[in-house]
């Protein structure tokens, strides 16, 4: 049922097709592919893409491997930690991105260049100035409380006996972490990462409302490319063709994802 | 004894600083929502003022500006999109899932990876002919196209979550049942459906959260009469500086329903985020 659409997809790619234009509809083989090796923009957008999603990925894992760490300790409060932290995902991510925008980052009026005065940061345009910065670190914002769900679920199952035998024997933290906690949580780092990388990689909302893709193109990704060539552009074609690269790039990042899907199924049957 | 002692103290004092560690990054991570909630609160002078209010009378006069202006229309079609959607999955997702776990049909991993597949397809893949699909049977701006588009996107999670519940049910429970003489229908009203109580909760929470959230199809399909949430939320950005209290009091309400289904079901959440994988 949802193989069809893309199916369609491929198809619409090979031909030329403004959808403002009466019987513009024509076959026009691979021109949208070859304007595609040829064009700037979706050279950007791609560049944009993979910046955005490795970026975001990078700093999400890290952090929210620290946070499920911190978490999974003694702390006091757990509970409520938790929940609080989860709610950067929960958030709608329009409110999110409007509520950063306007009340925190806006240069007049927000929080953050208020708070950053003294170290004379007061005027600071986030937006305008570091784009992809704040993209990034909205959606970073977003993402790590995913990363953190999934591996302190991951530290939640590890054996505690095996840590005790690594105190016991005189290990370290550092040398704990390293040798017997980052083993034992690495496929649900990976896991993580994974389905993080294809949720990120269609980042739009956040885009639409920080940014709407530029200054110029400068936070210009595939979803929103084919967003402007589809529906402020009208070339379907056009858009088709982009529709399909997205799909390649997203297809060799789930080609990882399921194998690492089914692997820890399979982890888990055996037990 | 000294020594445990002072192993002792170390202990609380080493819980003492994570502690503190960890309350500042929860802290800094959470500001943001409650930026929203004490900017939701002030009056539009006291929100947009610099430097910023810090201490101020709250004030529910922005909840009710938005409550009885054109927003609830928004929050009612949000409302139709994410639990008609959520109905159907369900609805289709059980059989299917059944099929895939208790009475495995053939070539089951073969269906499971196609399955799942389509819901790693990027919406980019479908958004093009979807459009064309929509506008040729005149659904562009209905609420129905909403309630099928999300229905597609969330079925795969839906199976995927609801075989994974179902696998855990001992084969022993339906092999009393048949010996007892249960049919089908009974085996799945007796057995299944309370078994997988949970499974359900989970599917409906994972379901929700991404319909309720959902903007790239919403934005595209939709303009005005059957407009969801987040597109209410697109009005507020050209608003240069001028609604802060109104914005933070709509992003604060459009982002409740989901905040509190989240929170309720945290347990539900991180397994059905990994499509059962990881419990």
């Amino acid at each position: 049922m949802t193989q069809i659409p893309f199916a369609l997809t491929i198809y619409y790619s090979f031909f030329s097709w403004n959808l403002l234009k009466e019987g513009s509809f024509r076959f026009s083989g691979l021109d949208n592919y070859s304007r595609l090796l040829t064009d700037e923009s979706i050279r950007t957008a791609i560049f944009n893409t993979v910046l955005l999603t490795l970026s975001v990925i990078a700093f999400s894992v890290v952090i929210g491997l620290g946070v499920a760490m911190l978490l999974n300790s003694e702390v006091f409060g757990k509970g409520l930690m938790r929940t609080l932290m989860i709610a950067p995902f929960l958030i709608m991510p329009t409110a999110g991105a409007l509520i950063w925008k306007d009340t925190l980052l806006n240069p007049l009026f927000g929080l953050l260049p208020y708070l950053l005065s003294p170290f004379g940061l007061s005027r600071v345009d986030w937006v305008n100035q570091f784009p992809m910065v704040t993209v990034v670190a909205v959606e970073v914002w977003r993402w790590t409380p995913f990363m953190m769900l999934i591996i302190l679920a991951g530290l939640q199952s590890q054996n505690l006996e095996i840590l005790e035998a690594a105190k016991v024997d005189g290990a370290n933290a550092f040398q704990t972490f390293r040798r017997i906690t980052l083993p034992l949580v690495r496929p649900f780092i990976e896991l993580g990462a994974l389905l993080g990388s294809l949720f990120v990689v269609q980042t739009f909302d956040s885009i639409f409302m920080l940014t709407y893709g530029g200054p110029g193109e400068d936070t210009t990704n595939l979803p929103f490319l084919l967003y402007l060539v589809a529906f402020q552009g009208f070339s379907i074609g056009q858009a088709s063709a982009i529709g399909v690269v997205a799909v390649i790039i997203t297809t060799i990042v789930a080609t990882f994802a399921l194998r690492t899907l089914f692997s820890i199924f399979q982890v888990e049957g055996r037990r | 004894m000294i020594a445990s002692s002072v192993d002792g103290r170390r202990a609380v004092i080493s819980k003492v600083v994570w502690s503190v560690v960890g309350w500042l990054v929860v802290f800094i991570f959470f500001f943001p929502v409650l930026w929203m909630w004490l900017e939701s609160l002030k009056t539009e002078p006291q929100a947009a003022s610099s430097p910023p209010t810090i201490l101020f009378a709250p004030t529910l006069a922005e909840f009710q500006e938005v409550l009885s202006g054109d927003f609830p229309p928004f929050f009612i079609n949000s409302a139709i999109a994410s639990i008609g959607s959520t109905l159907l999955v369900l609805i289709l997702a059980l059989p299917a899932a059944y099929a895939l776990s208790i009475r495995p049909v053939k070539r089951t991993r073969d269906v499971l990876f196609f399955f799942i597949s389509t819901r790693f397809l990027p919406f980019a893949a479908s958004l093009v002919p979807l459009y064309l699909l929509a506008r040729d049977l005149h659904l562009l701006d209905n609420i129905f196209a909403l309630v099928l588009i999300y229905t597609t996107i969330n079925l795969p999670l839906g199976v995927w979550l609801l075989r994974s519940f179902l696998l855990e049910i001992p084969n022993d429970l339906f092999e009393a049942a048949r010996v007892d003489g249960a049919g089908f229908f009974r085996e799945l009203t007796r057995i299944v459906v309370p078994l997988i109580a949970p499974g359900i909760a989970a599917t409906s929470l994972i379901c929700l959260i991404f319909s309720w959230n959902e903007f790239f199809y919403a934005v595209n399909f939709t303009s005005s009469v059957a407009a969801t949430a987040p597109i209410f939320l697109v009005g507020f950005i050209s608003g240069r500086g001028l609604f802060y209290a109104k914005l933070a009091a709509a992003a604060t309400l459009a982002s409740l329903p989901v905040l509190l289904a989240g929170w309720i079901a945290q347990k539900q959440l991180i397994r059905g985020l990994t499509m059962g994988a990881v419990k």
